[in-house]
């Protein structure tokens, strides 16, 4: 086992894990914080999409031991049910999903896709989303509601 | 899946790092971004008994300019190859190759090193780097040791790494005058790996090709360069008919690792077409 600490969405946490612990299985077996979701465990689903250090990453193909002096944050750390993030809200109000299972991934790889800045079109939201797999399909509704929080955030 | 236990060492130096690897013999392993390597110890197709990261390596991060060429850290991301504005003017096709890898979230930690010591035949960047004449830089218990990228890939997965030694960057030319780049990628599907990638450099000087550097992804066990179709474009006039002719001179026995379940006609067909697209690409780059 190794000591680590571990921060996420701004606390500090100091756990032992294993170096064999992804960062996915740190946060929801360890830390309980289940809002990330495990679909493919293998990098291509992205309903495990986190951001470490301001990028979005898959948390399904990262190490937590790697995590040390970085700072995550889940989809649990942007936004509550009273005070949602403007991309959640523009989920909701776009009704972009069904299921929900990938809607943090979703929601985690949006934020940062409107923070690139890779919404100039339809099109370009849907490659900068590509990551992000959605059995449902409520892919339109996905983009809409991207393309709704693009525009919030450039006014 | 979990992968089976490994021990975990993050060194702060490129010496550390070499020591712990060759403290580690042949269960010690190099991590950096993790996007090929995590996958294949969740399945267990890799058991090390040591990860060495060198994530926190700062000198294997630095993208440095030389008078003619470029040093790109091993531990570059392929996010930071598509956004550098040195490897954008200098080392546009590593750029644009970039651009084809994963998706965003794989490309913020997948690494330009990582990806040319993973030696996947149908990776992406290694047919870039091939094109490129670009050279590994290695750091083992003797030193420095430079190996041309046409003596680094040796087989599907194997490369002339020695188990103690460490890439720690890429030196490629700085693009000069009159060259142009493009890197044409065909997938069966969105989440299928390369089916055949053709990485492309030409030079052309008024109406004529005076160089041309093609590398062709997943057309063999390591990627190779398209010699047949270099020599022919050279001298040749800049007409999509000389291209078609030059493209096809791809004689269609190549053997790829992957072939994902299509004949050996259809890749011939493929590689042609996809070759003659990518030199009319990059020629209106």
């Amino acid at each position: 086992m190794i000591p680590l600490v571990l921060r996420v969405n701004g606390r500090e946490h100091r756990i032992e894990v294993e170096a064999r612990v992804t960062l996915l299985d740190a946060l929801r077996d360890v830390l309980h914080l289940t809002g990330t979701k495990k679909g493919c465990d293998r990098g291509e689903c992205g309903a495990c999409t986190v951001h470490v250090d301001g990028e979005r990453i898959n948390s399904c193909l990262a190490l937590a031991v790697m995590q040390e002096g970085r700072e995550v944050t889940t989809v649990e750390g942007v936004g509550t049910v009273g005070a949602p993030h403007p991309v959640q809200a523009a989920f909701v109000a776009r009704d972009a999903l069904q299921c929900g299972y990938c809607t943090p991934g979703q929601v985690m790889s949006a934020i940062a896709c409107v923070r690139e800045g890779h919404t100039g079109s339809d099109d370009e939201i849907r490659e900068w989303m590509s990551g992000n797999l959605c059995r449902c399909a409520a892919y339109e509704q996905i983009v809409a509601a991207v393309r709704d929080a693009a525009e919030a955030h450039r006014a | 899946m979990i992968p089976a236990p490994f021990d975990y060492t993050r060194p702060t130096t490129v010496e550390d790092a070499v020591t712990a690897l060759r403290a580690g013999g042949a269960g010690a392993k190099v991590i950096a971004g993790g996007q090929s390597l995590v996958r294949m110890l969740q399945r267990r197709l890799v058991r090390p008994t040591l990860l060495v990261d060198v994530g926190c390596l700062s000198r294997m991060r630095e993208v440095v300019e030389e008078p003619d060429h470029l040093v790109i850290g091993a531990t570059t991301t392929q996010h930071e190859l598509l956004h550098d504005a040195r490897v954008r003017a200098h080392a546009p096709l590593l750029s644009l190759v970039a651009r084809h890898v994963g998706d965003p979230a794989v490309r913020h930690r997948g690494t330009l090193g990582g990806s040319v010591a993973h030696a996947d035949p149908a990776g992406d960047p290694p047919a870039a780097v091939l094109a490129l004449d670009g050279e590994i830089i290695v750091e083992g218990p003797r030193g420095e040791r430079v190996i041309p990228s046409a003596e680094f890939f040796v087989g599907p997965f194997r490369t002339a790494l020695e188990p103690d030694e460490l890439l720690v960057g890429v030196r490629v030319p700085k693009m000069g005058e009159g060259w142009t780049v493009h890197y044409e990628k065909f997938r069966l599907s969105a989440q299928k790996p390369t089916l055949l990638g053709v990485a492309v450099m030409v030079r052309r000087v008024g109406d004529c090709f005076t160089d041309a550097h093609i590398a062709l992804a997943n057309s063999g066990s390591t990627p190779v360069r398209a010699t047949a179709v270099e020599v022919a474009l050279v001298g040749a006039d800049v007409t999509e008919e000389a291209v078609t002719k030059a493209a096809d001179l791809l004689d269609g026995t190549m053997e790829p690792f992957a072939r994902q379940g299509v004949s050996q006609a259809y890749l011939a067909h493929l590689a042609r077409v996809l070759t003659r697209r990518a030199v009319v690409a990059a020629l209106s780059w």
